[in-house]
């Protein structure tokens, strides 16, 4: 009964498995950022928010600075409400303007703080008073022939 | 009028056999978690079974992935290059192993790799009446022969999946990185900002968890619910492995239904 021979090839095989669960988690995955470690909440309004995803980026200065933890629908005011989780490191000024970007032409959308110059900072809970909504595709061409139209007319 | 009533009579039948199975199935499962404490305290016997049917599948489950990746790589290639997105290439080949083809396909190598060598052994065993005689001698059958199989394959498929995933993403990358020349550092990049550890690597590992049970309880029991001829461990073995892809299969899109909704 050559019993240790066995028990090394059980090792040889947990550990291999071990190891590739490791190299999902930490190579693959995004463990290490995904843990964003001590998070407050967040809110802005917006009056679109185009193909915002819960969990999507917040970024600032290109850099990821939060996720979103929520999108809800406010039926007073017709708005969105985003509720995000920021990473407890960074505080921006009160009048931080929160927009919804476009990461390349056909990437995903995810809100860019551009950071003002208050002295005041954001407290846990806050909501961003100054936003932009997302860019929706159909109303800038629409706007770009409304507006061709018009010179046409003017031109006349 | 007696030909027309057979085929009613054998259909439903076969439905109270299906249901009767079923039952006696679900009480077999208890029967082996009540079993479980030897597998445990006689820890070699579990480690045998882990042998058997984990590191002897190394070889399929590596190879197979490697394949798969390396397929997913071409394929996500030609696909992606139509669109000007060769680097979102990491991100299909990972999301694809991780969420689905790394536990469902090693979930069916497993099966007929594993699962049916379990089964025809314990039919086997059946047949020539060794778990009657083990009986005879106060050893319960359950805990000495069945649990142990049982939790070896629990353990052992998860750790397959896993290692068919990584072997996936390893081929993906040889393929895309570097025989076709894709940037290295953005097949990478892309890959860790949309693969969330949470929800895309645990719920795959909570998916091939789920098919090990499933595996593992069907090949037992097909086995130990044999008809103790030769016919018979055949048929059990051929309803292992037929069992096993459908069952795997349902609750992948059970799972996948409650998993992901869609909203990430």
């Amino acid at each position: 009964m050559n019993r240790t021979v066995l028990d090394l090839w059980v090792g040889f095989f947990v550990a291999l498995g071990l190891a590739a669960v490791l190299f999902l988690a930490l190579k693959v995955g995004n463990l290490s950022a995904a843990a964003l470690s001590e998070t407050y909440v967040l809110q802005a309004r917006f009056d679109n928010i185009g193909g915002l995803k819960v969990r999507g980026p917040v970024r600032s200065a290109g850099v990821l600075v939060g996720r979103i933890a929520d999108i809800r629908f406010d039926p007073k005011t017709y708005q969105a409400i985003v509720t995000m989780n920021i990473d407890g490191r960074y505080r921006f000024p009160r009048d931080t303007f929160a927009s919804i970007y476009t990461a390349g032409l056909l990437g995903e959308q995810y809100i860019g703080f551009d950071v003002g110059g208050d002295e005041k900072m954001l407290e846990a809970g806050d909501t961003v008073r100054m936003t932009q909504s997302a860019v929706v595709l159909e109303k800038l061409i629409s706007q770009f022939l409304f507006n061709k139209a018009a010179e046409g007319q003017e031109n006349k | 009028m007696p030909g027309l009533l057979e085929p009613i009579r054998r259909l439903g039948h076969g439905m109270v056999e299906w249901v009767w199975r079923l039952g006696f199935a679900t009480r077999f499962f208890f029967a082996i978690l009540l079993h479980s404490g030897t597998a445990f305290r006689r820890l070699h016997l579990t480690l045998r079974e882990i042998y058997f049917s984990g590191v002897m599948s190394l070889l399929i489950i590596l190879v197979s992935g490697l394949f798969v990746g390396l397929v997913l790589g071409l394929q996500g290639y030609e696909t992606l290059q139509r669109y000007g997105s060769t680097e979102a290439l990491g991100i299909l080949v990972a999301l694809s192993l991780v969420r689905e083809l790394g536990p469902v396909v090693a979930g069916l190598l497993f099966a007929s790799r594993a699962g049916s060598s379990i089964t025809a052994e314990i039919g086997l065993m059946k047949t020539t009446e060794q778990l009657k005689a083990m009986d005879m001698m106060a050893v319960n059958p359950l805990a000495r022969v069945v649990a142990p199989r049982f939790w070896g394959g629990v353990i052992s498929m998860p750790l397959l999946a896993a290692m068919f995933s990584a072997m996936g993403v390893f081929g993906g990358w040889l393929i895309g990185v570097v025989f076709i020349g894709v940037d290295d550092g953005a097949f990478w990049a892309q890959m860790q900002s949309s693969v969330d550890f949470r929800y895309d690597i645990m719920n795959g590992v909570i998916k091939s968890i789920v098919f090990g049970f499933a595996v593992s309880l069907i090949a037992v029991f097909e086995g130990y619910d044999s008809a103790p001829t030769a016919e018979g461990v055949s048929r059990a073995i051929t309803r292992t492995v037929v069992t096993s892809a459908m069952t795997i299969l349902a609750l992948d899109f059970i799972l996948t239904s409650f998993m992901f909704r869609g909203n990430s």
